[in-house]
């Protein structure tokens, strides 16, 4: 590795650690991590029953996560901004500033999400269990979301000096992308419902993070409704293994997106 | 072998004692060289020792009451000819034998082993590969098929045939078999009176099992799994289903168990598992759905057509899809009693009954019904919402198809 | 030291530098003044790279500094407003900004100076407002480097902890170091700068000695010299 990206890298770690070590010590990370460590003993205690409860969440989560990611994003980015003006004057790089700082933030997210649900899923006999690998992917696309969302709340609050406005857009982005989306997507179905739609009705999904999220969780709970239905770009997405690279792979460019972007827009930024 | 063993030796004391038959033997270095020699050599109740080795005979016809037993399983290989074995008298046994290479025809349907207007028969420990039809009982009364494996290699329906078939038939029992890739794994028309059980079909192009005009019939303890169709019980009345898996039927006109015209039927203790459709119900009446547990199906029942008077108590229903679609808004039947995983109520009385009605069709079901690519909208936050509200208010949904006692614990 | 070229920088329709050129050779203390909107902090954070400039050039230490972040480096800066992160403690701070920047500190004896050791295990959250800009000052004095920055250094210090500041400042300046310092306390500057940057609309309007502004101005004392140059201005 070049001399310079080795640094760079390391001293992105080094924000990244920083930036994780401050908010392992605020209170909202335990809020959230005491949230998930509830919810995930109430759902246990209420369904005593590992599938169900792990069948609960995976509704729960694919809206939740997002909603606590763009908020605590937008919250961090805001409060730590004279912490970021101090990084700024050191000799860093900006995008290892800002990309450790969110890096910092989605891992103690994901933390608190992996170990939330995690300890009483364990405690309750995952192991044994063979939900396993359902929860493996609730916690995947958990991870995934985070990731996603809270680069979007970073790219929201580095574009909007104003508090208030950049807290409004991150609660609209959620919003639109958790039910809007989903009503205008179902109201152009019925709209064009004589057309074939298969095709249409995939990429539309590829376009919200959350509905590929719920793909992903379709293709393990609901995949004997998906292949009632006849369209053969249907039937090869979602009868082999196409549909979990595809979504796979789109969630992935969710990811990067927004953080190149963030890393892009930083560097000509001023503060 | 030990389980293979005893109903042989009870049999052979049984033949040996009762009958009082001479044996032939039949094999390369015998004097008796083939099986249609044998047969012609034959008497009334002689047992034909097949050795081990291979036979390459079709049209072997079987007029007189003769067990046609194979030593070690020789070859019966009819060379894609045409039928191979066809009984045509009563009385007859065919035990271990290896049949493969039936011919297949457009015009006629070539079996394996044909039974014709026959009483008393019994087929047992048959191996059939490389088949049109398996197993083919027609006009035949008091027969048992039992613990033969019958494996094709269908790929489409126009030309395969049916692993057991029978038309016409009466009191005939069809047990410990394993059907695997022909068209319909096991057919019945016309006949009644039958029983179907601990049988494997899977992997077959059509049905599983297949049902059209037969009355009074039984079937219980078979595993259906990975059929073209699923089960298809049509047309026939006082069917008993009782005990049997239907898994993994998946596909756009899939279903574990296809009921059409079906009257006075009992279906329970059945397990439903991963099918695009658990049971799918047309103009079915008076059928007694209980102790039946439906899981991880797309529908665990769709309910197309006129059906009254049915009733579902203590069913299981785990993470199905959808659990009940309908597509009128009539509804003349009962469900009670029945364990629904999608259940959100609560118990305050702690008398295992869920104090609020469950209302087992979601607004969504419809939607998808009339749009199906909406299908990849399932689970969005947005469908819980229009779910919910017409779970306050139904408009779409019929008013009284609700479970008013559902159970707060999987029933057992 | 520092060299700036046709220097402009608008936010929005807001032009805040045009054309402004400066030079700053090495060794001195330089105070940057000028009203409110005169661009100062703007020509500061210009030079520490945290504004991006729309035209112009800026050189510090003989590096261009566009696309580089070495080169702070060799600058200690002084923020405004020292609200550091509020759930870390002021040792790990330190700490923090030392790994960061990798270079030889003498923290301790700063620390000494300004009492700070009671706080050292204490949140930065809850520190006073004094006690936080003499950690700001600890952090931006610990290490060695040509170029000092301060941006209102004397905000919220006691008397007492601001003469130990004006001496930490004097004792820099014979170590041979540029230091940029912008503040309102006119006795401040008085007292310690060596040359005056006045900034108006967005350009230098005045570079030189106290002395030079006292004469220029025709006034004999320093704060009328600076009020003096504002009226000039206003009645321009």
């Amino acid at each position: 590795m070049p001399l310079r990206l080795y640094q760079h890298k390391q001293l992105m770690l080094k924000i990244l650690k920083y930036s994780f070590y401050d908010l392992m010590r605020s209170r909202w990370s335990y809020v959230y991590f005491l949230f998930y460590l509830a919810l995930g003993f109430v759902l246990l205690f209420l369904n005593n029953d590992l599938s169900k409860a792990v069948i609960t969440l995976m509704n729960v989560i694919i809206v939740l996560v997002p909603l606590i990611s763009t908020i605590f994003g937008v919250m961090y980015f805001y409060n730590s901004k004279e912490f970021t003006e101090l990084l700024l004057a050191q000799p860093l790089k900006r995008s290892s500033i800002f990309l450790g700082q969110y890096l910092g933030v989605a891992s103690s997210l994901t933390m608190s999400l992996i170990f939330g649900l995690g300890i009483p899923f364990v405690l309750y006999g995952l192991f044994r269990s063979d939900t396993i690998w359902d929860f493996s992917l609730l916690l995947i696309t958990g991870a995934f979301l985070t990731l996603i969302f809270t680069a979007l709340a970073f790219n929201i609050a580095l574009s909007n000096e104003n508090k208030i406005k950049g807290f409004g857009y991150a609660v609209l982005l959620w919003l639109f992308l958790a039910v809007i989306y989903d009503g205008l997507f179902l109201l152009s179905l019925i709209v064009f419902e004589d057309y074939p739609l298969d095709s249409y009705s995939l990429v539309a999904t590829m376009f919200n993070p959350i509905d590929l999220s719920r793909t992903l969780i379709l293709l393990k709970l609901d995949i004997s409704a998906l292949l009632g239905y006849t369209g053969a770009v249907f039937k090869s997405f979602f009868g082999t293994n196409l549909g979990l690279l595809v979504s796979i792979a789109m969630l992935l460019i969710w990811t990067i997106l927004p953080i190149w972007r963030l890393a892009y827009k930083s560097k000509r930024k001023d503060f | 072998m030990i389980v293979f063993k005893l109903p042989l030796t009870v049999f052979i004391l049984f033949m040996g004692a009762s009958l009082w038959g001479k044996t032939i033997e039949v094999c390369s270095s015998c004097k008796v060289k083939s099986i249609k020699e044998g047969v012609a050599l034959a008497t009334d109740f002689d047992t034909l020792l097949v050795k081990k080795g291979t036979y390459r005979e079709f049209n072997i016809v079987i007029d007189k009451p003769l067990t046609l037993m194979g030593e070690e399983f020789p070859v019966i290989d009819g060379e894609d000819q045409g039928e191979i074995i066809t009984i045509t008298s009563d009385n007859v046994t065919v035990d271990g034998l290896f049949i493969i290479n039936v011919g297949t025809s457009y015009t006629s349907d070539y079996a394996a082993i044909r039974v014709v207007k026959s009483k008393n028969f019994l087929i047992q420990n048959v191996v059939l590969e490389k088949l049109f039809f398996g197993i083919y009982l027609e006009k035949s009364q008091n027969g048992r098929v039992y613990h033969n494996n019958i494996v094709g290699d269908a790929v489409e329906e126009f030309n395969s045939g049916n692993g057991i078939q029978l038309w016409y038939c009466q009191n005939i029992e069809v047990d410990q078999n394993i059907v695997q890739h022909v068209r319909d794994g096991i057919y019945l028309e016309f006949s009644d009176n039958i029983t179907i059980k601990n049988n494997t079909s899977s992997n077959n192009v059509r049905y599983g099992l297949h049902f059209m005009f037969s009355n009074d019939d039984i079937y219980e303890n078979n595993h259906f799994e990975n059929n073209g169709a699923g089960v298809a019980v049509m047309f026939s009345k006082k069917i008993r289903m009782l005990n049997n898996v239907f898994r993994k039927n998946w596909g756009t006109a899939s279903f574990g168990l296809l009921l059409k015209e079906i009257n006075d039927a009992e279906i329970s203790g059945n397990t439903f598992e991963e099918n695009t459709i658990g049971i799918n119900i047309e103009g079915s009446n008076r059928i007694a759905y209980e102790n039946n547990g439906f899981i991880k199906n797309g529908w665990a029942i769709k309910v197309r057509g006129a059906c009254y008077t049915n009733s579902f108590r203590n069913n299981n229903f785990l993470y199905n899809s959808f659990d009940i679609s309908y597509n009128s808004k009539l509804n003349d039947n009962v469900f009670e009693k029945n364990y629904w995983s999608n259940y959100t109520g609560y118990d305050l009385d702690k008398d295992g009954i869920g104090d609020v009605p469950y209302r087992p069709v979601k607004l969504f079901s419809y939607i998808v019904n009339r749009t199906p690519e909406t299908i990849v909208l399932l689970r969005s936050l947005f469908m819980d919402i229009i779910d919910f509200s017409e779970k306050v208010s139904p408009v779409f949904t019929p008013d009284n198809l609700l479970d008013a006692m559902p159970l707060m614990k999987k029933s057992e | 030291m520092i060299q700036i070229d046709s220097l402009h920088k608008n936010f929005g329709k807001n032009q805040v530098l045009s054309n402004l050129d400066l030079e700053i050779h090495g060794g001195g203390i330089f105070a940057v003044l000028g009203p409110n909107g005169s661009g100062k902090t703007t020509l500061i954070k210009s030079i520490l790279g945290m504004v991006v400039p729309n035209k112009g050039s800026i050189t510090v230490l003989d590096k261009r500094i566009k696309k580089n972040w070495k080169y702070r480096q060799e600058i200690d800066y002084l923020p405004q407003i020292a609200n550091f992160p509020g759930n870390l403690r002021v040792k790990e701070l330190i700490r923090m900004i030392k790994d960061l920047r990798q270079k030889e500190s003498k923290e301790l004896e700063l620390i000494k100076l300004f009492g700070l050791e009671p706080y050292l295990d204490k949140k930065l959250g809850t520190l006073s407002g004094g006690t936080k800009q003499k950690v700001n000052i600890v952090l931006t004095f610990m290490f060695d480097s040509p170029l000092i920055i301060l941006d209102e250094p004397t905000t919220g210090l006691d008397p007492a902890s601001l003469i130990k500041l004006k001496q930490l400042i004097l004792q820099e300046k014979n170590r041979g170091k540029t230091i940029l310092i912008t503040t309102h306390i006119m006795q401040f500057v008085e007292e310690m700068a060596d040359e005056i940057v006045y900034l108006l609309e967005g350009n230098i309007y005045f570079k030189g000695s106290v002395e030079q502004l006292m004469t220029k101005t025709k006034q004999t004392d320093f704060e009328h010299a600076i009020a003096a140059i504002s009226t000039q201005t206003a009645d321009a």
